[in-house]
């Protein structure tokens, strides 16, 4: 029997909801299909099974919150349980699986995701699916086990090498160092595997594409939606530059792997362009000075610069609204609701807190859930809903002191707004050279919908927001 | 350069520390008059009088309780033990008091307890143990264990001016076989940091000791065969030098731990432990232990020599990891 554990999805994950079983009690499942739907406060997640087997128990109902690592269901193997609910096809019953979203990285598994949801007649081994299968064997074509080592399986998996394909010399065929590093010096590594089967490949709309590993929705996305097939990043050649120094190996948090991947898959999505646009910061300085002693004793938090870049963003986006739009296949979607999220540095990490229909909230209501939701996030009492659903994101590098970044954007956002650090420089102004509070503001901008004249135009509307200030803020 | 053996390599570094330093005194039994059991400290007494080479009576508790107590007041003693099998009566000295009271109470306690241990001289059960990891497992103390007689110089100079209780090991097999050059200046070598005594590539042996000589040994016959070892040899266990262990490991991907202490409890597992937790994926094959079984060190020469880890027993295990 199979525990069934809520996974830790981030670092800071301690918590998940089950939003959808999409299995029922009795349902067959094979290892690796998709078995409920989670939400936590980083991700939407479709979870899929950790084994083949019949799901014998459901023990967290919908919608029910349980902590990281508790058991959520069992699963029984098959063998033990082909009884009453095997025979019982699951098709007939009412929850209908959706194909299985991400192929695993083997053979195996493009046939299985052409075939049809009712289980065998006869119970079918368990098959070990590729890297996964647990101690590190895996089922070579004639049934063996491939017998190597860890260093073995390591370098398998960076130089991307199918261990069925390389001869083993050692104990009882075992392959051994010597033995990959032969057959990776002997030619070109094999081909990348076809790591996409062509089925899923057909269905991914570029834009849309969720954080690879985990399915998650779009944000923008209705609901009705099929989900779509997270791809494998195609195998990134990094040039392998032989370094023989002392190294040190650490392997990534859940965080920090979200984050790249979130990161390539941005830079792969979008065509970044940035643009930056110089703001002298006088009146919103004047302002904050006239104001910050009397926020800070009514709100008990400090009156940041932040809401001030928030408002003048939601001016523009009112003008321009392309920039609170997403890319999805052929169509642009724009959205109604204007979601500001806040990058927000975490020691480990970032996390992007969301101001939800900041459009709909004067400047004080602004100011005070930018101060709230930053301040929930460094100590990491954010809900879930708090970091969904954002349409347009602020970056603050500035805080650090850079003069402006190039920031990436925030999928499926289509523009991002970064503010750098404000501090006072000589200017001209009538003439003469002044001493003005000035800072950079650097847009990128996905120029697959958004032009440079249209990013500009937007620039020129937050500039003038945030020179001619003219909101009383109390 | 002068050649000398093992013995008189520490025996030099013990009479430059007494020159160089007068809270340097050395106490013990038979140490004076009749210069040490394997004449270590020959010499001494007409050197340096008898208020710094003190003879005492067969108690070792008394005489690591004198040495904690002069060491307080602001000595630093250098203890022999005859045998290092005879420590144990020492013991409550040395892991209640000695290595706790800088913890406890702040003072710093610089003594050096040195003698000889070790097999291969037909000695028996009494005379012949390597009893070090007694000593590794208890936090305060410091552990050398030195294998060359250029070694065994500048590590009990390193170890009469360290400020915490070290507890010297002295291969008394190694005593008059083992010779070096020794250079003419004031040199120690830190405790902590081992040494590639052979570099290599395909098996790492990581080892301390006599045990380093057995290991090169092994080498040498490996070489013909055309497998390539590496010999580590940890010159210190307690502190221990870590990063050394794990770079040879990731080199070579395959690793024997070689000590000629008995098998459970012995520093081997200690270090398979260490590579395990953080070289797991650096390795292509099974953590190997070659040691003493365990048993008490026979007196019987064919069964000590049984019982002895030895070049072919080395050499033995090398082949079959090569082979993994």
């Amino acid at each position: 029997m199979t525990n069934v554990i809520m996974p830790q999805m981030g670092e800071s994950i301690a918590e998940g909801t089950v939003t959808k079983w999409l299995k029922k009690v009795g349902d067959k499942v094979e290892r690796d299909e998709p078995l409920f739907e989670i939400s936590t406060d980083k991700v939407d997640a479709e979870i899929p099974s950790p084994s083949a087997g019949v799901l014998t128990k459901i023990l967290v109902a919908e919608n029910q919150t349980v902590a990281v690592n508790a058991i959520v269901a069992e699963i029984d193997a098959e063998g033990s349980a082909a009884s009453a609910p095997s025979s019982q096809p699951a098709a007939s019953g009412g929850a209908i699986p959706t194909p299985p979203p991400v192929p695993a990285p083997d053979g195996d598994s493009r046939a299985r995701a052409f075939e049809p949801v009712a289980p065998p007649p006869a119970p079918a081994p368990p098959q070990a699916a590729g890297m996964n299968g647990g101690l590190g064997t895996e089922i070579g074509g004639n049934g063996h086990k491939i017998r190597s080592s860890p260093l073995v399986r390591r370098i398998a998996k960076e130089k991307n090498v199918d261990l069925r394909s390389v001869k083993g010399t050692g104990l009882g065929g075992r392959i051994s160092k010597r033995d990959i590093l032969a057959y990776i010096a002997a030619g070109p590594s094999a081909p990348p595997s076809a790591r996409i089967s062509p089925a899923s490949a057909a269905q991914i709309t570029p834009g849309a594409m969720p954080p690879a590993g985990t399915e998650q929705r779009a944000s923008a996305s209705p609901s009705s939606m099929p989900a779509v097939p997270a791809p494998e990043p195609s195998p990134m050649q990094a040039p392998s530059v032989a370094f023989t120094g002392a190294t040190q190996v650490v392997p990534m948090t859940p965080m920090r792997k979200q984050i790249a991947e979130h990161m390539i898959l941005s830079r792969r999505t979008s065509a970044h362009v940035t643009t930056v646009f110089e703001v002298e910061m006088t009146r919103v300085f004047e302002t904050r000075a006239q104001n910050a002693a009397e926020f800070e004793r009514r709100n008990g938090q400090k009156l940041t610069f932040t809401p001030f870049f928030v408002r003048a963003a939601v001016e523009a986006i009112k003008q321009y609204p392309i920039f609170n739009a997403s890319v999805d296949g052929d169509n642009v979607i724009y959205k109604r609701d204007l979601n500001i999220g806040i990058a927000v540095a975490l020691e480990t990490g970032l996390i992007v807190p969301v101001v939800k229909r900041a459009d709909e909230k004067n400047f004080l209501g602004i100011a005070r859930t930018v101060a709230d939701l930053a301040e929930r996030a460094r100590t990491k009492r954010l809900n879930f809903d708090e970091v969904q659903g954002g349409t347009f994101t602020i970056t603050n590098p500035g805080v650090f002191g850079s003069l402006f970044g190039t920031p990436i954007i925030n999928q499926p956002q289509v523009a991002i707004l970064g503010v750098g650090v404000i501090e006072k420089r000589a200017v001209v102004r009538n003439d003469a050279i002044a001493i003005r509070p000035m800072a950079y503001l650097a847009l990128s901008f996905d120029h697959r919908v958004i032009d440079g004249a249209m990013a500009d135009q937007f620039m020129v509307k937050v500039k003038t927001v945030l020179e001619n200030w003219s909101e009383a803020v109390l | 350069m002068p050649v000398l053996t093992h013995l008189e390599a520490i025996r030099q570094g013990i009479w430059e520390e007494m020159e160089r330093d007068p809270s340097v005194f050395l106490i013990g039994e038979d140490i004076g008059v009749y210069g040490g059991a394997f004449k270590v400290t020959q010499g001494m007494l007409e050197k340096f009088g008898a208020d710094r080479v003190i003879d005492t009576p067969i108690s070792e508790s008394a005489i690591v309780g004198a040495a904690v107590g002069a060491a307080l007041m602001g000595m630093r003693p250098v203890v022999e033990m005859q045998f290092m099998d005879f420590i144990a009566c020492g013991f409550d000295q040395i892991v209640n008091m000695a290595a706790k009271i800088h913890y406890r109470w702040g003072p710093a306690v610089p003594i050096v307890i040195r003698g000889p241990s070790g097999a291969g001289v037909h000695g028996g059960p009494y005379h012949s143990q390597s009893n070090e990891m007694w000593f590794v497992h208890t936090p305060g103390l410091k552990v050398v264990v030195p294998a060359t007689a250029y070694d065994a110089k500048g590590l009990i100079k390193a170890s009469i001016r360290d400020n915490n209780p070290v507890i010297f090991y002295e291969h008394k097999f190694l005593y008059r076989r083992i010779k070096d050059e020794i250079p003419a200046d004031d040199y120690v070598v830190p405790i902590g940091k081992a040494r590639v005594a052979r570099s290599g590539t395909d098996i790492s042996v990581i080892t301390y000791g006599a045990m380093v000589w057995t290991a090169l040994e092994a080498a040498e016959e490996l070489e013909k065969e055309g497998v390539s070892l590496e010999v580590i040899d940890l010159r210190s266990l307690l502190p221990y030098d870590e990063e050394a262990v794990l770079e040879s490991v990731r080199k070579c991907s395959k690793v024997i731990l070689l000590h000629e202490d008995t098998r459970i409890g012995g520093f081997a597992g200690e270090l398979a432990a260490v590579i395990a937790e953080k070289a797991f994926e650096d390795l292509d094959g099974p953590i190997v232990r070659v040691t003493s079984p365990d048993t008490p060190v026979p007196f019987s020469p064919p069964l000590e020599e049984y019982f002895l880890p030895n070049a072919k027993k080395v050499a033995e295990a090398a082949r079959r990891l090569a082979a993994y």
